[in-house]
């Protein structure tokens, strides 16, 4: 029996499938059709609603989140803010509609779940973070100046509301054929995995869930991953972070705010705050995509895999557990347990950069992770890394070769970057050419060295 | 003239009418209708080739799966297999042949979406694929045309040509580009009473919904009912393509006898409807020492798809505004409506007109390159003259041209010099980044190319309560149509805006419309609505005139009561009076735009009542090592006469130059070589997101600038003109590729400018630059 607080009542989802998507679910299941579907795949944010989880509103796309993951949690949507706010219109939704922030209103109601989730994140406003909660939310009529206005004048402003407590959460759904497991626990999550080895693992759901919302599949058995508890573990030690492989980008990002800057700014260049409220680390590397942006970054940064079965664990670097496309070395029972990645000495520096045609939600052309060890002036090692230049996430062997050892230039760092080509021979397609991706990828070793340098203060167009 | 003092006058900022409904997800959408017992949901089959024989078709299996009502194919059409909006060429679904990767075969209902949706895969269709033309280039040279390629004619081009001073010629090619409405398409077809149909289709053409219907039924026009309160954005894509969906949804609710649901999936919505239709140009110019055209030809080809659709109106806008603000004394323009085997392109905010300033400002800048001299001055010895110089290649004098005036007071107010000097220095003082800027100025002809379409009818009821109810043949997408039409009525009674009721647009109340289309929604259906109400107001001032003892013309409608002299009584007691002298309350109103005139044949005539002006400047910045760019400033003045609503003008203006933005920057159709579409969802196809607009975003509207004609409150059209103005953005983009070489090179850089193609533009300049 899933259960969940929905607008502030208790709501019991009774003999739904546990898969059906949280947006079918409201519009088909509920009739409740504020919330909308623009493309059921979490790149527009039309169907954005507000999950409340420890007390923090996070937007979420309901395209993607299946309403097995709701269970024991409160959703708010667009019909229950003013039901919240004592029936009165809360300040986003005010703002938008004073601000001539609606045109054809149908991307509106997404809107007002990611302002919302922003007015109540108590975040300080700025231009910069507006963009970032926005950037999952498009909307093709107003030019967006009027909806960033609304963002300025109503958030900031918290509405008074104490989420109800949340019901129990259950550790299996079944309905009709199908299984949801929710395991709590490193050990019951490896039963499960040995049982159902053909079962879909079910992290955040923002890559699997499309099978579901778009292809419209219907597992017969999930086994979802957010609330095991040794998944949701961060630690850090003098010498290394380590993730739980269910951790959220967002859960995660103020550390990689504080070790790995680089890092963290390309993060939240991944989907929007819909997909990294839900979407996790250990999912990006676990679907093995070859555009994934955190396995370049990871393999640059000489990241480790803590791989764990009911019989016991094993570590491996993360470069080797990419086999082939999409193919990993998760053996059958296997699931990934923990990323640990090695802090930056101080003669270390990481950078990644990401390249594609949009800056915000959008899939990678090419993307390079580079942690140069220095010695001096000169450089001692180099670990490249990068994504949508081959089959899977890959060192560029050529380019560290030419690096290691010599003295740091912008001719050497060029002449680094031409060696691209003996390291990778990448595929056209609807992203880019097979040459454009080459030349970028080796110019970016450019940028690295200018960025490095400090040579220019302004690099990338974005801080213009 | 002015308002009146009343809540929602013209010429005031009233907020769209549904604005609440949206913040609060109660604005009801066709989706979000209850839906009719017994409702079917619908899915499609489309051809996965671009050209292939259709062998055999069999839908047993799917038509026995669970849930499943019905399955169509072509052989089900109990009327004709043709919804072409203008020709006689278009299958609703394919016959013999499939045309495009995406066009549907067959289409399948049943009691749930995922029960369609996996019946449909069920349809086992046999194809032999077939030769297909895919590209522009292709088909231009096999002459294979949608429709007898167009021409206009001014002057005598090529002898002109020959005589010039100076000579240049070059190519240049724009994308397409998806709508992209956040309400993809979708129909609910409700059968009734012997073989009635009543139609809730996401449309801007009701009646085109209503006329396919009715061809691939075989039922007659009245029959049919076609109802739509609002859409969730349109931009074009909704004009002629709503016919597709809402004619297999009735196809299908004519066969099972039940109400029928179709609700396009992004994708499908992508991949089987119809986009901006993207052009290649080959221009020749000749002209004089100063820049000054003499004489221009321009070859514009155009991917019309596997049907004319609206190719033909589309080409003509082109090929009407291949001459922009400028005065051409020679031209030839030719269009090539070049047919391929991708879906059919169709009308696109701006219909042709943004492709054809493509063509000439691209010529403009080569000109300039030409001699040496700036783009602006090579633009400023050709601006059309109005005592001279003033004649249109088809045409049209240029009575009303204001652009000189508008790009210099827009060039002074941002100190467009300055900004060039700023942009050098920064230039100079970075490597990685360089910046270029722009000016783009903008005329743009209002009124339908067709004058046919020209026209508008509008119902009003006054109940005698006071309360109003407003019909037209607009509909609402979003722009604020419905709101300034309710602006135009209120002010005609003066009496404050909510007691106006805004209506579902249905066919059954305003028949026989025109789409709601070419900009001129508020110019025809406000004037419509306009003519209504004034009829009611003749009449309920004769009543009231009769009650106070004064000639009619003597009562004053003011304030929501209605005056002779110092005495009144209420808008609402005088409906009252009204009804009980036994005088009618309710009227229709009709317009039709006067004095305008085309020959589709020889493409003469004086097709627009009026043109609008403006004029943008953007400033760009792109990374010279992967091509990326953003637009950093932009800088507006618009022309939009007597605005009935400045807010909502001032919204279609922001949307439209973001909208024209992405067409030329981020959003990219890319087709794999076996003609499938490979970007069909937001993930592969990148329209604008909030960070992509311009940090520095001004907008002025040219005010005390009242329409020299004498339309709805002499109010100039908004909707389409303030896209083109994002061609500044193109413009700018070239302009910094331009600054990184030899600036006497043209930089190849077509539409959409990606990084891809920036990245590539630079690299070639920087070639061509070296070995000069």
């Amino acid at each position: 029996m899933i259960r969940f607080i929905l607008n502030g009542e208790a709501h019991d989802a009774a003999n739904a499938s546990p898969t059906t998507t949280m947006l079918d679910y409201l519009r088909d299941g509920l009739r409740m059709t504020g919330t909308k579907e623009g493309c059921a795949e979490g790149d527009c944010g039309a169907c954005t609603v507000v999950r409340v989880i420890d007390g923090r509103f996070e937007a979420v796309n309901a395209c993607l989140m299946q309403i097995g993951q709701a269970d024991g949690m409160e959703i708010l949507t667009v019909e229950g803010l003013e039901r919240i706010n004592g029936g009165a219109l809360t300040p986003v939704q005010d703002s938008m509609a004073t601000g001539d922030g609606t045109q054809c209103g149908f991307c509106t109601p997404g809107f007002i779940g990611a302002l919302f989730a922003l007015e109540q994140s108590g975040e300080d406003i700025s231009d910069a973070v507006i963009h970032d909660a926005l950037a999952g939310n498009l909307c093709r009529c107003t030019g967006y100046r009027p909806i960033i206005e609304a963002a300025r004048d109503a958030c900031g402003s918290m509405i008074g509301y104490t989420p109800a407590p949340p019901p129990e959460r259950s550790a299996e759904h079944a309905a009709g054929d199908q299984k949801f497991y929710t395991p709590s626990t490193l050990s019951e999550l490896t039963d499960l995995r040995a049982a159902h080895p053909e079962a879909m693992l079910l992290s955040g759901g923002t890559d699997l869930g499309l099978s579901v919302s778009k292809a419209r599949a219907r597992p017969a058995i999930v086994i979802h991953t957010a609330q095991v508890a040794e998944l949701g573990e961060i630690e850090e030690s003098a010498d290394r972070l380590s993730l739980g492989a269910a951790v959220s980008y967002t859960n995660a990002l103020p550390y990689f705010d504080r070790l790995y800057p680089s890092f963290a700014e390309m993060i939240r260049r991944i989907g929007s705050r819909q997909i990294r409220n839900l979407g996790t680390i250990g999912g990006n590397i676990g679907n093995a995509s070859p555009i994934g942006d955190t396995p370049p970054c990871l393999i640059a940064l000489d990241a480790t895999l803590v791989l764990a079965a009911a019989d016991g664990e094993r570590e491996i670097a993360i470069e080797d557990f990419f086999l082939d496309y999409r193919k990993t070395d998760l053996r059958p029972g296997e699931v990934i347990r923990t990323i640990r990645i090695p802090k930056l000495t101080d003669r270390q520096s990481f950078r990644t950069y990401k390249v594609s045609k949009r800056y915000d939600q959008d899939i990678s052309a090419v993307i390079g992770g580079f942690r140069l060890t220095f010695d001096g002036d000169r450089v001692a090692e180099a670990r490249i890394a990068y994504g949508g230049m081959a089959a899977t996430p890959k060192r560029a062997g050529s380019v560290e070769a030419a690096l290691a050892g010599i003295e740091w230039s912008e001719d050497a760092a060029a002449g680094a970057g031409a060696k691209i080509a003996e390291d990778f021979s990448p595929l056209t397609d609807h992203r880019a050419t097979a040459e454009y991706r080459t030349r970028v990828a080796a110019n970016l070793c450019t940028r690295l060295y200018r960025d490095l340098s400090g040579t220019e203060a302004e690099l990338e167009v974005v801080r213009l | 003239m002015d308002g009146g003092d009343i809540r929602g006058a013209v010429h005031t900022n009233i907020r769209h009418d549904s604005a609440v409904k949206h913040v609060t997800g109660r604005a009801v959408y066709i989706d979000d209708m209850p839906e009719p017992p017994g409702t079917q949901h619908a899915s499609l089959v489309l051809s996965p080739h671009a050209h292939a024989r259709i062998v055999s078709i069999d839908v047993s299996a799917a038509e026995t799966a669970p849930g499943v009502s019905a399955v169509v194919t072509a052989a089900d059409i109990p009327g004709v297999n043709d919804i072409a909006p203008v020709m006689s060429d278009e299958p609703l679904l394919a016959a013999g042949t499939a045309d495009y990767a995406g066009m549907p075969v067959a289409a399948v209902c049943a009691d749930t979406f995922d029960q369609a949706f996996a019946a449909a895969k069920l349809v086992r269709i046999e194809y032999e694929e077939l030769p297909a033309i895919l590209s522009i280039e292709e088909a231009w040279e096999k002459q294979e045309f949608t429709y007898t390629p167009p021409k206009i004619v001014f002057g005598d081009a090529e002898a002109a040509m020959r005589s010039a001073t100076h000579l240049v010629s070059g190519e240049v090619r724009c994308g397409g580009q998806d709508h992209f409405y956040l309400e993809s398409h979708i129909s609910l077809a409700v059968p009734g009473e012997d073989r009635d149909i009543t139609i809730y289709s996401s449309t801007q053409h009701p009646t085109e919904v209503q006329h396919g219907v009715s061809h691939v039924l075989g039922i007659a026009q009245n029959d049919v009912t076609v109802e739509v309160r609002r859409m969730g954005g349109g931009f074009g894509g909704k004009e002629s393509q709503s016919t597709i969906i809402a004619g297999i949804a009735a196809l299908l609710a004519d066969k099972c006898r039940k109400p029928v649901k179709l609700r396009l999936r992004r994708d499908d919505d992508m991949i089987a409807t119809g986009k901006r239709h993207d052009f290649l140009f080959r221009y020749e110019i000749g002209f004089d020492d100063s820049g000054r055209i003499e004489s221009a030809v321009i070859d514009m080809a155009a991917r019309s798809g596997n049907v004319a659709d609206l190719s033909a109106g589309v080409v003509a806008r082109a090929l009407c505004h291949g001459n922009n603000a400028y005065f051409i004394p020679n031209a030839l323009f030719r269009g090539w409506p070049c047919k391929t085997n991708t879906v059919s392109n169709t009308a696109f905010r701006g219909f042709g007109g943004p492709q054809g300033m493509i063509a000439i400002e691209t010529a403009i800048e080569h000109i300039a390159r030409d001699l040496g001299i700036t783009v602006d001055e090579v633009r400023a010895a050709n601006y059309y003259g109005t005592e001279d110089r003033n004649v249109t290649p088809y045409g049209q004098p240029v009575t009303d041209n204001i652009m000189p005036e508008i790009v210099e007071r827009l060039s002074r107010e941002i100190d467009y010099e300055g900004r060039r000097k700023a942009i050098e220095e920064f230039n100079a003082a970075h490597t990685t980044l360089k910046k270029g800027i722009a000016l783009m100025p903008v005329k743009f002809g209002i009124s339908f190319n067709a004058p046919m379409l020209n026209q508008a009818g509008a119902l009003v009821h006054v109940y005698t309560d006071g309360s109003v109810h407003l019909n037209h043949g607009g509909t609402e997408m979003g722009q604020g149509l419905f709101t300034k039409v309710a602006q135009v009525v209120s002010s005609v009674f003066q009496i404050d805006i909510d007691h106006v009721k805004i209506s579902a647009t249905r066919t059954d109340k305003v028949p026989n419309t025109a789409p709601t289309a070419a900009s001129a929604g508020s110019d025809l259906n406000g004037m419509a609505a306009f003519n209504a109400a004034e009829e009611i107001r003749v009449r309920m001032a004769g009543i009231a005139g009769e009650h106070f003892g004064v000639p009619p013309e003597d009562i004053e409608f003011r304030q929501n009561r209605v005056y002779a002299g110092n005495e009144s009584m209420s808008f609402a007691e005088t409906a009252q009076m009204t009804w009980n002298q036994r005088v009618s309350l309710s009227a229709t109103g009709y317009y039709r735009t006067p004095d305008i005139s085309w020959d589709a044949e020889t493409m003469t005539g004086s097709p627009f009542y009026y043109f609008t002006y403006g004029a943008s400047v953007a400033e760009v910045v792109i990374d010279t090592l992967t091509g990326e760019s953003r637009v950093l400033k932009t800088d507006i003045l618009q022309d939009v006469g007597a605005s009935l609503n400045p807010a909502i003008d001032l919204g279609q203006i922001e949307g439209a130059f973001v909208q024209g933005m992405g067409w030329l920057t981020s959003e990219e159709l890319v087709w794999d070589p076996k003609g499938r579409l490979m970007t069909h969802g937001p993930s592969t196809y990148k329209i604008p997101g909030s960070r992509d607009v311009p940090p520095h975003f001004k907008v002025h509207i040219l005010d005390d600038a009242p329409n020299r004609v004498p339309t709805i409150f002499r109010s100039k059209a908004v909707g389409e003109p303030p896209l083109m103005l994002a061609i500044s953005v193109w413009l700018a983009l070239r302009d910094a590729v331009s600054r990184t070489g030899d600036a006497k090179l043209m930089p190849k850089l077509d539409a959409p400018a990606t990084p891809e193609a920036i990245l590539t533009a630079l690299d070639d300049i920087k070639q061509r630059s070296g070995t000069q």
